[in-house]
């Protein structure tokens, strides 16, 4: 099973506890941060296929309860990037994955041109909002484990197989500084067990797991819904669903300022994923205010 | 203060200004300032960073450059923290060394940059305090630079800037080297002298304006030869 392979339960079900899938096994006061521990016995890693490769995140464990009155969790000096607008949708010709490519941390833009639409498999994608850093090591995570999955069990697993084993991995960092929120966004292929089609789904570090037609998510979230609240609808064609979402993503990067910069659109069929070109929403902002331009202009012309 | 941080009455951290009762606790976390700046050329790569070491509002050295060599063909500058910077630059040598003997051969700039956001990842929760970043040549020969974030979050650029004065060079390097907001200019790629001296220009203006940057700027130009260093001088007040 997934989680017992993630989890290294089968093979030390003893030992599983939400603290296992972070520190080594063995040894884990000996261990240095940043040198992997077979490097210190100088054994060399076996060729087996089955081995136990242990836990796949050797994490320093956040202070507990208990340890945290005797060691205050340190403050840090530093903000993290955050802020986004992302969303995603089903509707008759697939899912529609769209974000915008702004970093911010603090009042800066760490970077404009991010890639927060991140590819698992040929079928499935994932949107990322929440702190930067974490939103890509944990797709990566989250690669690794489907991959070995489709090695180990010759099968692709199923776009809400893939929620659930997502949700548990981030079950352990609850309540840390963790900010994860990622919106799976696939297509399950049959025969499967799992029902063919499209699917949404919404996974968070606080523990949220939520399938659905429609989700978005960040600090753009709000603006990006009324305009997708309003449109969305099962019939639309597929350039009607490029447009809906791209108006969403742009209305939302006009009013809230930690999104902006481009727009990134993926869309999902039962072919697999293919990303449209990255459209810089500053032409269009433009091409707007001209039309807006002319509409007062005559209304002025109108009224004099 | 060094090594502490001060708190007001509402419990959020104060910098300078001192009215009403300030509780003092120790902070293992102190910004030691400095500039860094890579930029990446059709065939080669530059890293530059400048000397002074400051803390609070004294000067500790005018002779602390923060590019690092990693192999031939891979500069990384760090600015921040400085002791975390001199362990994390430990950590990576480290890495590398045990990476050449267990596959017989260098790790390549695009190697380092992943191993180094799974190191900075590795301390998610007291995080080290660096502004990383990575330039040099990957395996088609072409020049890479790679910016990280403090918690390993990482992504290739052409060009970036890290530290105190980042948010006024990152904007001047957007227009002259990203020929961004600007209309009818011809796209020239970047040649390695006009680069370098474009370096100097960003690094003299930053020396200007922000107190933590200035002293001396030591540029690290990578290509197929090697890693070849220069020092400027720059303002020293």
């Amino acid at each position: 099973m997934a989680l017992e392979d993630f989890c290294s339960f089968r093979n030390n079900p003893h030992l599983w506890t939400p603290a296992s899938l972070l520190l080594p096994l063995q040894n884990p006061a000996s261990s240095t941060p940043g040198i992997p521990e077979h490097h210190h016995s100088g054994r060399r890693r076996s060729e087996l296929s089955n081995r136990d490769d242990g836990p796949p995140l050797r994490l320093t464990l956040p202070p507990t309860s208990a340890a945290r009155r005797l060691m205050p969790t340190v403050r840090r000096p530093f903000p993290l990037t955050h802020g986004t607008t992302t969303l995603g949708f089903v509707f008759q010709g697939g899912v529609i994955a769209a974000a915008d490519t702004r970093a911010s941390a603090g009042g800066l833009v760490a970077c404009p041109e991010v890639h927060k639409i991140i590819p698992v498999h040929s079928h499935l994608v994932v949107t990322s909002s929440g702190s930067g850093a974490d939103c890509v090591l944990w797709a990566r995570a989250l690669e690794r484990e489907i991959r070995l999955y489709r090695l180990r069990h010759g099968r692709v697993l199923s776009v809400r197989g893939t929620a659930k084993l997502l949700a548990f991995m981030l079950h352990p960092f609850k309540g840390t500084d963790v900010c994860v929120a990622l919106t799976l966004c696939g297509w399950d292929q049959g025969p499967n067990g799992a029902r063919e089609g499209p699917k949404v789904i919404y996974v968070c570090s606080d523990g949220a797991r939520l399938q659905g037609e429609l989700f978005s998510v960040g600090s753009g979230s709000p603006y990006a819904y009324g305009i997708l609240d309003g449109g969305l609808r099962w019939t639309l064609s597929r350039e009607e669903a490029f447009s809906l979402a791209r108006e969403a993503v742009f209305r939302a990067t006009h009013r809230d300022a930690y999104s902006g910069n481009n727009v990134d659109l993926v869309y999902i069929t039962e072919k697999g994923w293919s990303r449209r070109e990255r459209e810089d929403l500053k032409e269009e902002y433009y091409r707007r205010k001209e039309e807006i331009g002319k509409i007062v202009e005559e209304r002025c012309r109108k009224t004099d | 203060m060094i090594s502490a941080q001060s708190f007001g009455e509402n419990g959020k951290m104060k910098d300078y200004h001192h009215t009403g009762p300030v509780e003092y606790r120790f902070s293992p976390y102190t910004f030691n300032g400095g500039t860094v700046l890579a930029v990446a050329g059709e065939d080669f790569a530059i890293v530059a960073s400048d000397t002074r070491l400051s803390e609070g509002y004294s000067i500790h050295s005018r002779d602390s450059p923060k590019c690092y060599k990693l192999t031939d063909t891979t500069v990384i500058g760090c600015s921040g923290f400085h002791g975390d910077c001199l362990t994390l630059t430990k950590i990576i040598d480290a890495r590398l060394k045990m990476y050449k003997h267990s596959n017989n051969k260098m790790m390549t700039s695009g190697a380092i940059a992943a191993m180094l956001s799974t190191i900075l990842y590795g301390r998610r929760f007291f995080p080290y305090y660096v502004y990383n970043i990575i330039g040099g040549l990957d395996e088609h020969g072409k020049g890479a630079v790679y910016s990280f974030d403090p918690v390993g979050s990482y992504q290739r650029d052409t060009y970036k800037a890290g530290g105190s004065a980042s948010a006024m060079l990152q904007p001047l390097l957007d227009n002259q080297i990203g020929f961004k907001n600007m209309t009818g200019v011809e796209h020239v790629p970047l040649s390695k002298d006009k680069a370098v001296q474009l370096v100097k220009d960003v690094f003299i203006s930053a020396a200007e304006r922000d107190v933590y940057t200035g002293d001396a700027l030591q540029i690290c130009l990578i290509t197929k030869e090697g890693v070849k260093k220069e020092m400027i001088t720059l303002r020293r007040d």
